[in-house]
């Protein structure tokens, strides 16, 4: 094993893209069952609620993962303001992912609402009855899903920059270890690709 | 090791920006489609709620509809009838099930006089022991001015106060009527409908049908109402003043509980569920599902209803929402109304606070 992966993990990649159309999934379905007084309304809502909380055990069990392996290191010549909003913005997002469901099933909990998961499952309160905290968290969800949206739009917007840009090896740390890679295979190799993949020129 | 010339050449940068600015920008406004700032035209509860702000006023802290009310408390004790057809732990035989209940009249404002409207409306929330919950929401009468939330919309519209006379412009309303036959029934009823002097002395609609569901999974269509025991003043009596309606209530529970049957009418094959402004013939079965105790009330400014949102999609497992189009929409703009009056109650910047009130 070298010291220092060009990929994340299998779980990590695999939860990665698993959550990423499951969050993004959320976030449509949130903002479109409010907008609605259709039957969407209802359906979706009894989507919304099982899906956001099977994201909280996920984000919980890719937390660990995250913890335990730490990522392939950024290119070394990317520059210091790209890395910081790099490191800043996927801390953002595993924090969003955790307190999105946790805000969700904590507002029904304070508005006195029995928090259904479908017909008969139901989870316990996970805070008192309050229509001060009730408020407060509703908008809370809002806030925070209009900060989730925007974050996703600008990592997503990053990813394609280092994926058709950069070229750099960044986009293909997060694709399955079988799809060529920029740098092997007479494919021009560029100058920003070399620093990041020249460091792991191991087989996996 | 490292390459001189750059790779990317100027062209393909382009190409490159315009892709991934044109991916970002697709997504953005899918998003803005979706969530209906991009579309405009989508009936959403936020305009529903606004419009029953233009008809009526705002009143921080209250319900945009049904502002005026009482809380009440008590239980349920279930006949063991409806067990049958319905699973829900509400319908054990012998079961009792505590309730919080709101007595109300229609309208935003709540200062309007009790004798404004002939209607008068029954909330309650049954608390299974299981931990499920039933959230009812009904009215005084048998059926619904109207079959849809857009039409629900267009009444509201016709009804705002015309900002020079102050009322409602009789013209709107009779254009409205006349665009919309399906208030035929209801507008017979309100023909000969009078306030009545009592809350307990009415009989309470779901008007919605809804589904209950049976231990093998059968489905049977369903609409109930509540029936009361009392019959005494019925809608003879002309009261003074304009709030006897909780005075009343306090009345009577001094002397005594009040009592409804929960009456459960099930659907034959082809009577319509999803039409509120249709009744189902006389003839279809009634059951008995038990009995509505009602031993207290209380103001609703400090009473256990006042953060409660009867929201009528708020179920057990054993009863479902049909597929009435009015169900989801009041679902939707009742969570608008709640978030709306509790974000008063949490003074939360942009809202009014609610004025200290005794009678709310
Ligand atoms: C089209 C959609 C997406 C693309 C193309 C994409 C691509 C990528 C790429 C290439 C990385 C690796 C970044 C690096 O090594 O520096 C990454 C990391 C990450 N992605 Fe995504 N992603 C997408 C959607 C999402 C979504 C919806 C989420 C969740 C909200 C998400 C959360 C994360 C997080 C937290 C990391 C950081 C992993 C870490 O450093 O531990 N991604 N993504
Ligand atoms: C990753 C997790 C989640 C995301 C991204 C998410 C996103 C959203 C969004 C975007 C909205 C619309 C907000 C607005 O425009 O006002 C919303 C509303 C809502 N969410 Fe979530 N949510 C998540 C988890 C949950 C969970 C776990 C629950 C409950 C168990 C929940 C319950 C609700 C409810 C009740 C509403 C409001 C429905 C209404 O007012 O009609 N959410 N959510």
């Amino acid at each position: 094993m070298n010291a220092t992966p060009d990929r994340f993990t299998l779980a990590a990649r695999t939860l990665h893209w698993l959550m990423a159309v499951m969050i993004v999934a959320m976030l449509f379905i949130g903002v479109g069952m409010v907008a609605t007084v259709s039957a969407r309304h209802e359906w979706l809502l009894a989507i919304h609620k099982p899906l956001g909380i099977a994201i909280l055990l996920l984000a919980v069990i890719r937390l660990a993962v995250r913890l335990r392996h730490p990522p392939p290191p950024l290119p070394a010549d990317l520059p210091a303001l790209q890395k910081l909003a790099a490191l800043a913005s996927h801390w953002l997002l595993y924090f969003l992912m955790l307190a999105m469901p946790l805000i969700g099933w904590a507002m029904l909990s304070a508005g006195g609402y029995p928090v259904m998961l479908g017909d008969s499952l139901r989870l316990p309160p996970i805070f008192p009855t309050s229509p001060v905290a009730f408020a407060v968290l509703r908008h809370l969800h809002t806030a925070f899903a209009m900060l989730l949206f925007l974050t996703f739009l600008a990592h997503m917007g990053a990813a394609l920059y280092h994926g058709l840009i950069r070229r750099d090896g960044v986009f293909a740390s997060m694709l399955p270890a079988a799809s060529p890679r920029v740098d092997g295979d007479g494919e021009e190799v560029d100058a920003d690709n070399a620093g990041r993949l020249s460091a792991a020129p191991q087989d996996d | 090791m490292h390459d001189p010339t750059p790779p990317n050449t100027p062209p393909r940068r382009i190409g490159a920006w315009s892709l991934i600015i044109g991916i970002v920008v697709i997504v953005a406004i899918a998003f803005g489609y979706v969530g209906g700032w991009l579309a405009p035209h989508r009936l959403t509860p936020k305009k529903l709620v606004n419009q029953l702000q233009h008809d009526a006023g705002t009143f921080a802290g209250y319900r945009r509809n049904h502002a005026k009310g009482v809380c009440v408390v008590g239980h349920f004790d279930s006949s063991g009838q409806a067990q049958t057809y319905s699973v829900a732990q509400v319908f054990a035989p012998g079961q009792r099930t505590p309730v919080v209940g709101r007595f109300a009249i229609p309208s935003g404002n709540p200062y309007a006089p009790d004798s404004s409207v002939p209607i008068r409306s029954m909330a309650l929330r049954f608390a299974l022991a299981n931990g499920q919950q039933w959230r009812t929401g009904m009215n005084s009468m048998p059926v619904f001015p109207v079959a849809t939330p857009q039409a629900f919309y267009a009444q509201l519209q016709a009804k705002q106060p015309d900002p020079v006379t102050g009322k409602p412009d009789p013209a709107k309303i009779a254009a409205f009527f006349a665009a919309h036959p399906e208030t035929a029934a209801f507008r017979a009823w309100a023909k000969t409908a009078r306030p009545s002097a009592s809350f307990a002395t009415e009989s309470y609609w779901s008007l919605n049908a809804f589904v209950f569901v049976d231990a093998a999974g059968r489905r049977q269509p369903v609409r109930w109402r509540m029936v009361p025991e009392a019959s005494d003043a019925g809608v003879a009596r002309t009261p003074g003043g304009a709030d006897y309606l909780a005075a009343d209530l306090t009345e009577r529970l001094a002397r005594g509980p009040q009592r409804w049957q929960l009456q459960v009418t099930l659907a034959n094959p082809g009577d319509p569920t999803n039409d509120a402004t249709k009744t189902w013939p006389d003839d279809r079965r009634t059951i008995d599902a038990g009995t509505l105790v009602l031993e207290r009330s209380a103001p609703q400014a400090s009473g256990p209803c006042r953060d409660i949102n009867y929201d009528p999609l708020v179920l057990p497992a054993g009863i479902e929402a049909s597929d009435d189009p009015l169900l989801p929409a009041r679902s939707a703009a009742y969570a608008d109304s709640y978030l709306r009056r509790t974000s008063e109650e949490a003074h939360l910047p942009g809202t009014t606070a609610p004025k200290p009130e005794t009678s709310r």
